[in-house]
């Protein structure tokens, strides 16, 4: 193979993550706020019909987007509002809401399926993609993966330096002692839900619009579940979030450009695979920040810390009642 | 500002925790709030601090009457409340615990937040590291690292909610001094507390509490026996400590070396006798803490022996230990001794009835209720632990140790219980040594360490003494040696 296609091919695994990058981003949000939101598999199939559609009938795709985000935002929201005030289980409540718009999806996007729509288009940064090597591969994209960039780094500095950020990180650890410090605890969670969920909306949109473009039934085939598995697996980091995510990706290409290569071996294990490897790569991955700091001299310490942190949120999934 | 707490009532359940409480609460003064185990101060405390709603009644600030709906309203008030079991997120460091909730801006500033922590350690003798998770601290240093939050939040009102069950006696002097000083410039402080020699130094009201109502205030000099009478309704004097030592030796420790990432201890030796009380002195986190995990058989020794009774357990099973009858009772109640959530039944299930596929709730039942009528216990069998008051967990948590034991290590086994429940369970734990249970506990309380066991071993910062008799030992002696001088 010759540098071209390995360069070609990176590309084209940044570029398809993408949408993966979202959706386990969201979800991040989400869960660091104390709330599971397990409805992602049927938002982000409801979410790419929802902005394609729109997209193909109002010739914007702002407009596509907008929408898409709006409805993973409420999907999101009906399960934060009716955890914290109906008392009802998150976990049925999103398990419920997957399958339900699941169906809806497939419902509604009947008239759409198959048909040409628009995407959004490629700008290389000048600059930054004349780099040798990495300047075609991430610099040569469509806006939306420079907007994933952004969010991943947005969220980390979000997460770790900002007074927000740490509120943030302290109701889902601990909602009760949060609150004695002032903060409205249920509010927040409420507003870091809508936000995920905006984003898993995102996702879903900018799989129809970027990806795989158009609408054909069960469009998006499982990525909520695999970003679902990306947030525990990467510890609930923005970093390693996202780079499951291009593993992932890296993965399925992997198993793509095998198979030509390899026809005796049946189809079904190239499609198997990568969740498999998935799993394997990223428990190692997950290893123990710990464990690496210790072998590393003192001075830079706090920077494998800074990096590296995660853990499961303590109040993940846990109602905050106050007093 | 000048408090007028007014006719609050808050019931739990069948609970009523206030009844009609009234208190004021002078600008500028140190006001003491005293009453036994689950009399309603933590309560009263949590309402005024807006962490509760109460049912009825009515604060008033300066005249003006106060509206709290959450903490944030008392906070934006400058009331704010130190919790007496640590309210902070054990996830995250120091310094992000201080940072929380600290100030408005959006970026977090940690060069000036670490200023600004420095600074407050320095001035009153606190040695936090900003980067140690919280979750790795001694309560003790949890409560400090609260202390240090309030004073830079600047706060006016500040509720202290038993404030020294973790800290030392110099650090307790340094505590003082500064609530005086910051009194006399016109801060208000509350000061919730079961040690009456910590009230007479620091407060000139206090009010007491019985059962969840007003029973009566009294002014500085205080009348001792007058206070204890108004709390217990009755006069309490602990019985003289006689030594219930024999001279079968129980617990044989060698040179045991106990290891964690955050320190190393010198090598411990102890012989023991069954029936010994041996205190193990030091401020906390001087070691204590390794040497009773790893002789509790939860934490692997890094070499030397454990033998009790003739048997070697030296990194045996923790099920082979608990086999030989030792138990440990943690410090912190709610996060390691007992199960957030459950009932008190249900814990008696899991400590008592190991074997067997089918919970027996009858039998649990019958042990649960007839425990806690013999321990005194506030509550019911279907209490969920989190609702029992702190003097009441700890109640729980004893009540749930085995009847025949070999050894019992306790850390701080007093902490958070009035006076009276401490003369009781100390009455307890001695009577376990008439059967020849050996007992090792840790505290911070010189009084409770000399005036409760046989023998003491002095830790400082990793360091163990040899074994001393506690009757030759004065008070400064020890002071000394738990500074690390003479170790
Ligand atoms: N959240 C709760 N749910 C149910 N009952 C509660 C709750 N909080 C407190 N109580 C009950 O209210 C009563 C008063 O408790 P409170 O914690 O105010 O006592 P306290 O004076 O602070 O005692 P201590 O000295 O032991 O801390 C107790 O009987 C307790 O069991
Ligand atoms: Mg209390």
């Amino acid at each position: 193979m010759d540098s071209a296609i390995i360069i070609e091919t990176v590309r084209s695994v940044v570029a398809s993550s993408t949408p993966l990058v979202f959706a386990g981003i969201g979800e991040l949000l989400t869960e660091r706020s104390g709330i599971t939101n397990l409805s992602l598999d049927g938002s982000i199939l409801l979410a790419a019909m929802a902005g394609f559609a729109m997209a193909y009938v109002s010739g914007s795709l702002l407009l596509g987007f907008a929408l898409a985000m709006l409805v993973g935002a409420l999907i999101a929201l009906v399960v934060a509002a009716s955890s914290i005030y109906l008392y009802q289980d998150q976990v049925a409540v999103g398990l419920v809401l997957t399958l339900l718009m699941a169906d809806v999806s497939s419902f509604v996007g009947l008239r759409y399926v198959r048909l040409p729509g628009p995407s959004v288009p490629s700008l290389s940064i000048p600059g930054l993609s004349a780099l040798p090597w990495v300047g075609t591969a991430l610099f040569s994209q469509n806006l939306l993966v420079y907007l994933s960039y952004l969010l991943v780094l947005g969220v980390w500095i979000w997460l770790y330096r900002t007074q927000p950020g740490l509120r943030l990180r302290s109701i889902g650890e601990r909602p009760e002692a949060a609150f004695a410090r002032g903060i409205p605890v249920n509010r927040m969670r409420m507003v870091y839900t809508g936000i995920g969920g905006a984003l898993v909306g995102l996702a879903g949109a900018s799989y129809s619009l970027c990806v795989k473009l158009g609408w054909s039934h069960n469009h998006t085939a499982g990525m909520g579940w695999i970003a679902l598995a990306i947030v525990i697996f990467g510890g609930w980091h923005p970093f390693r979030v996202a780079l499951g995510a291009y593993l992932f990706g890296a993965l399925k290409s992997l198993g793509s450009l095998m198979q030509p290569v390899y026809p005796s071996v049946p189809t079904q294990v190239f499609q198997a695979a990568p969740f498999a490897l998935m799993i394997v790569a990223l428990l190692l991955v997950a290893g123990d920040a710990a464990a690496i700091e210790r072998r590393l001299p003192a001075r830079l310490a706090p920077l494998v810390r800074a990096v590296f942190q995660h853990g499961t949120p303590a109040g993940l999934g846990r109602r905050f009642e106050q007093g | 500002m000048k408090i007028e707490i007014q006719g609050i009532n808050k019931s739990f359940g069948a609970v009523q925790a206030n009844a009609d409480v009234s208190v004021t609460v002078a600008s500028g003064t140190i006001h003491g709030l005293l009453g036994e185990n689950g009399a309603g101060k933590t309560t009263l405390m949590r309402i005024l601090s807006g962490y509760l709603q109460a049912d009825s009644g009515e604060i008033r600030v300066d005249g003006g009457r106060l509206e709290l709906h959450s903490p944030a309203d008392a906070i934006g008030q400058g009331i704010g409340m130190l919790h007496q079991d640590p309210l902070d997120v054990p996830a995250l460091s120091v310094l992000d615990n201080f940072a929380l909730g600290l100030h408005r801006g959006f970026w977090q500033r940690r060069g000036r937040i670490q200023r600004t922590f420095f600074n407050l350690c320095r001035r009153f003798g606190v040695q936090l590291q900003p980067e140690d998770r919280v979750g790795n601290l001694t309560v003790g240093e949890r409560q400090q690292l609260e202390l240090v939050r309030l004073l830079a939040l600047g706060v006016r009102v500040v509720i202290l909610d038993e404030p020294t069950t973790g800290i030392s006696e110099p650090q307790k002097r340094l505590l003082f001094e500064t609530l005086h000083r910051l009194a006399e410039e016109g801060l208000t402080v509350i000061f919730v507390s079961h040690k009456l020699e910590d009230v007479e130094m620091l407060c000139s009201v206090a009010t007491v509490l019985r059962a969840g109502q007003v029973v009566g205030e009294l002014r500085a000099p205080f009348d001792r026996e007058r206070l204890v009478e108004m709390m217990f309704g009755r006069a309490v004097v602990a019985p003289p400590f006689a030594s219930r030592c024999t001279t079968r030796e129980a617990l044989d420790i060698q040179s045991l070396v106990v290891e964690s990432s955050r320190m190393r201890m010198a090598p411990a030796s102890l012989k023991a006798c069954a029936g010994e009380v041996i205190g193990l002195a030091g401020l906390e986190g001087s070691g204590q803490r390794l040497f009773m995990e790893a002789c509790a058989g939860i934490r692997k020794a890094q070499s030397g022996h454990l033998v009790i009774d003739g048997v070697d357990l030296t990194n045996g099973r923790y099920r082979d230990y608990l086999d030989q009858g030792v138990a440990y009772v943690p410090a912190s109640r709610l996060e390691e001794g007992l199960v957030r959530g459950l009932s008190v039944r249900e814990h008696f299930v899991l400590a008592r009835q190991r074997a067997g596929f089918l919970v027996d709730w009858e039998a649990a039942e019958q042990v649960a209720s007839a425990r806690i009528a013999e321990y005194s216990v506030v509550g019911t069998t279907g209490s969920r632990v989190e609702e029992l008051s702190g003097g009441n967990q700890q109640r729980a948590l004893l009540s749930l140790l085995p009847d025949s034991l070999k050894l019992l290590i306790l850390d701080h086994p007093t902490r958070g219980l009035d006076l009276g429940s401490g003369i009781w369970v100390w009455q307890q734990l001695h009577e376990r040594c008439l059967q020849g249970t050996v007992i090792l506990f840790a505290s911070t309380d010189l009084d409770e360490l000399v005036d409760n066991s046989d023998r003491l071993l002095v830790f400082s910062g990793g360091k163990v003494s040899q074994p001393v008799a506690s009757a030759e030992m004065s008070r400064e002696e020890l002071g000394f040696m738990i500074g690390g001088v003479n170790l």
